[in-house]
This record gives structure tokens, sequence and C-alpha cells, in this order.
């Protein structure tokens, strides 16, 4: 019994450790950024990284982004025909897409992509002595290899997230009018009354957020991955697990905080 | 005239000579969990020579050397750069005292995303104010340094690992550092190579009048390089000299690891590990 006591304990305390060496390393990277005067140096690290980022992740957002759509138009047509509500397929559709899925999927895409990259290429470079090498150099690793990275990450997250929100809408309009013969001017017009403003920005303020998380845990567990090819391998895959966790939890609480926010400005909001 | 250091044995210095040891480590002691690396370590680098730290794999050697830039940081003891005290300094507190040294890492650690000339323009980049113009030209006369001018393009991956280690060593001296540490400077390479990078530590010294520390297992490297060798042996120093004195050297800890000698050593381990009389309880 006081075994097992003690292993929660120890436990406990190294997962509090480790919380506590990622809050440092995210103030780091963040004052970093903050302050990054963005010299021709900084800009010139940053570029390849808003390429490989952000250009490379568009045709798996695009595809994503799409398939949401249609499956969502597919699993809701007949309840709404059901119902007589057909004409109100780009509601549902566009409202899931812009608060919820296009975020939430184009968020875990790109930390599938782009995180696991970021984590193997930051963890070889520890266990083959290149960010000891940038220290002994006296250049600060985080300032040189995390900021152009946390940024391509936080700058591009939510314009991938746009994209899968507009291809999204699309999908859904793909099944809903040229194979269920809902309305055209239907599926766009009560879209247009359903969505405001609010609800996109919604979405892409979360997206900020996730890009963020993106950038920090994968740069993090790179940054302290084991040695060795295992190391690297293991890091890889904490860092998409606790990503996607760390996504899934930011994404209920700024709901929740959004929504709350949204009723005491403006009061309940019927969408139909 | 010559004396001792105070707290160095193993150094000369000038009488008149008020100048600290360049860098000097004081009882330092390192554990990685119950691992102890260094046991109470002290070492003092003498200005402008070439200091050999020999030992088996595994007894702290890398460690030791990350421990004068502050890549690593002491459980116990003082490290001190010219007399000032280091070890307790901040990150940001350290890039300073980093730049006056040359780091030459075992695998050379060269940044693989870069080509060659990116690697060796890299410390220019981050720490000058040099034009482009500049730069490049301190980058091609470091790599004709090393005996490599017009690789300036290629990647890492492309080149041997001889020319990966010299392009790391001309990396190393971009900055022109007081102080160069080379780690493992002649490993994995072939005799011929080897002899290169000997020759190569041995220029940079009489050339660029720098400090060396050498860390290696390569007992004809240390001995054509050294102006002092001190061998490390389970986390202490069990000798100081020079290479003649290695050489002659009656402690068969050292006359194993000079030779190469297995079954010396294993004698060795033999008579100390065997139960001494009197002694079991």
């Amino acid at each position: 019994m006081e075994g097992a006591i003690g292993r929660l304990g120890r436990a406990t305390l190294d997962f509090l450790e480790s919380l506590g060496d990622f809050a440092h390393f995210a103030a780091r990277a963040v004052g970093h950024a903050v302050r990054c005067p963005l010299r021709r140096r900084d800009l010139q690290r940053l570029l390849p990284h808003l390429f490989s980022i952000g250009a490379l992740s568009v045709p798996v957002i695009l595809i994503t982004g799409v398939f949401v759509g249609m499956v969502l138009a597919i699993q809701a047509i007949e309840q709404f025909k059901a119902a007589g509500l057909e004409n109100r397929m780009g509601v549902i559709v566009s409202l899931s897409v812009v608060r919820e899925l296009g975020p939430v999927l184009a968020g875990v895409m790109i930390l599938g992509r782009v995180g696991g990259a970021l984590t193997a290429e930051l963890g070889t470079m520890r266990v083959t002595e290149q960010i000891d090498a940038l220290r002994s150099m006296g250049s600060d690793p985080i300032r040189v290899l995390v900021v152009p990275r946390f940024l391509a990450c936080v700058l591009l997250t939510p314009v991938l997230t746009i994209y899968c929100n507009l291809v999204g809408v699309l999908g859904g309009w793909l099944i809903s009018v040229p194979i269920f013969r809902i309305a055209n001017w239907a599926y766009w017009h009560y879209m247009q009354v359903a969505v405001e403003t609010w609800d996109i920005g919604s979405g892409l303020f979360k997206s900020l957020f996730f890009g963020a998380t993106i950038g920090l845990v994968s740069c993090y567990k790179g940054f302290n991955c084991e040695q060795g090819a295992r190391g690297v391998g293991k890091a890889c895959t904490e860092s998409f697990v606790a990503g996607f966790v760390v996504i899934l939890i930011l994404d209920f609480f700024i709901a929740l905080l959004l929504k709350g926010l949204y009723e005491a400005i403006w009061g309940f909001k019927l969408i139909f | 005239m010559a004396a001792r250091h105070q707290r160095c044995p193993g150094v000369t210095t000038a009488m008149s000579d008020p100048q600290p040891p360049i860098v000097e480590l004081r009882g330092v002691s390192k554990s990685f969990g119950r691992l102890h690396v260094l046991h109470e370590i002290d070492l003092c680098l003498e200005r402008g020579k070439t200091t050999v730290v020999i030992g088996e794999s595994g007894t702290g050697k890398s460690v030791l050397l990350k421990h004068m830039l502050g890549l690593l940081h002491p459980d116990k003891g003082q490290v001190y750069v010219d007399g000032r005290r280091v070890d307790k300094l901040r990150e940001k507190e350290w890039v300073p005292v980093r730049r006056r040294f040359g780091y030459l890492f075992q695998m050379g650690a060269l940044f693989d995303s870069f080509t060659a000339g990116q690697n060796v323009a890299f410390p220019l980049q981050e720490h000058t104010n040099k034009s482009d113009a500049e730069i490049t030209e301190i980058v091609a006369r470091k790599l004709a340094l090393v005996g490599l001018d017009g690789i300036q393009s290629k990647m890492p991956g492309e080149l041997s690992g001889g020319q990966r280690k010299r392009v790391a060593l001309a990396r190393a001296i971009a900055m022109d550092p007081d102080i160069i540490v080379y780690d493992e400077p002649t490993t994995g390479l072939d005799p011929i190579r080897s002899d290169t990078i000997n020759d190569l530590i041995i220029k940079l010294k009489n050339e660029l009048a720098v400090t060396s520390v050498v860390v290696t297992h390569d007992m004809v490297s240390a001995f054509k390089v050294a102006d002092r060798v001190l061998m490390l042996h389970q986390g202490r120093f069990i000798a100081d000299g020079t290479a003649d004195d290695f050489r002659r050297s009656t402690d068969p800890r050292v006359q194993a690891f000079v030779t190469g000698d297995a079954d010396l050593q294993m004698s060795h381990l033999d008579q100390t590990e065997a139960p001494q009389g009197g002694t079991a309880s």
C-alpha cells in the first residue's frame, strides 16, 4: 500500500516538474517571439518554416476539410429532410465546420504533419549535439530554433483553418445541392443568415491557441528527447499524444468561455 | 623565471605573470542520478598551451569539457574563466564567456540543414555586424586554413568524416577564439586523416596562439599535440605530466592505457578487486 502511494506521489511530482519545465520553456519561447525584432536574419530563418508548415500543409488540410463537410451533410440530410428542414443544411454544416470541426481537425492534421517532423528534427539535433553546438557558440537555441517554428505555427494555423472552413462548407454543398437536390439559394442564404462574424472569429481565435500548442509541445518534446533513434521515436509519439490532448482540452475551455461571453453580450441564439 | 602555480600544481607560470589561469576548475563534482562522473576535479589550463586529457571511454572527459562552457553545471565546486567565477552565471550571462571558446564536438555537430559555408558563417552572422561579403571572405579563409576551401556549398551529408571534422573546426575558429576545446578530434578517422587533424591543432596553436584543451583516447594524437597530459580515471585525475612522463610512468593504469594493453589493465583490476587481508568484516 505504501509502495503504491509512494509511486503515485513520485508520478505526481514528476508530472508537476515536467509541467513547470514546460511552462518555463514556453515562457522563454513566447518572450523571445514577442521581443523578436524581425531582423533580416530572423526573417530568413522564419521563411522556410512558413513554407514547410504552411504551403506544404495545404493539400492535406483541403482533403480533410472537404471530406468533413461531406460526411456532415451525409449524416444530417435524412434527418433534416424528415423534419422538413432540408433547406437549412447550409446552417448545420457551416456552423459545425466554422466553430468546431474546422479549427480542431485542421489543428490535429497540422499536429500530425508538422508536429512530428518538428519533434524529430529538433530531437535529432539534440542527439547529435547540434543544440549544444549552438549554445557553445553563445546562441540561444530557443531563439534560433524554437521561435521561428513557433511563430510559423501560430501565424499559419489560423490561415490553414480558413482553408479548412471554406472547403468544409463546399463539401457540405457538394452533397446537399448536386446530390440531394437541396435548393442552391437556400443552402447559401440560410448559411449567410446563421453564421455570424463571431462564429468565424471564435474558430480562428481557437486556432491561434492550437497553433501555439503545436509549436510549443513539438519543440519541447524535441528539446527533451532521450538519446538514440528510439528516444527520437518516443519523443515524436509523446509529442502527438500530448498535443492532441491539449488541443481537445483547450477546445473545450475556450468554447465554454466564448459561449459564456457571447450569451452575456447578445443572449441565447437560436440557429433555426 | 618560472614557478609552480599555487592552486594548479601542473601549471608553471612566470613569477612576474599576475594573470590567473585562463580556465580553472576547483573541486568540481558531477553526478547523473546515481552515476558519479566527476569527483572533486581540480584543473587549470595554461595560456597558449595544449592540455590533453586522456582516459577510457565513459570516464567523464566530455562532461569535464562541457563544464568549461557551462553546457553542464557542477553539483559541487567552481569554474573560473580568466579569474571570474562562471558556474553560477545565468544562460544569458554565459554568452560573452562562450564567445571566447571554440568547441569541436566529437561528431562535429554540424547543422545538417546548412551547407558547410553556412555552418562556418553562422557564429559570424549571429554575433557580428559584418557584411555578407566580409563573412564570405572569412569563411573562405577559415576553410582554407583547414584545407577545405571550395566546399562551401556542400551539405554535411556530402562530406567524409574527416571533412566534417575539419569544417566543424573551421566553424569553431570562425570567431578567433582564445580557447579551443577539442572533444575526441580524431575518433573515427583513419591514421592519415587523424594526423591531418593533429597537424591542424598544432598549426592553430602556433599561428593563432590559442589555448587548447583536447580530450582523446588516441595516444598517438595525445603525444603529438600535448604540452601537458592528464589522465582521468573513474572521475579523478590519476596522472599529470608531459608526454615523456607518461611514456615512463610505472603506474599500471597509465601503462595499460598508453600501451593499449588490456591484460595489464585486467591484472591491475584483479589486484585492486582481490579481498585484502584483515579488511573483510
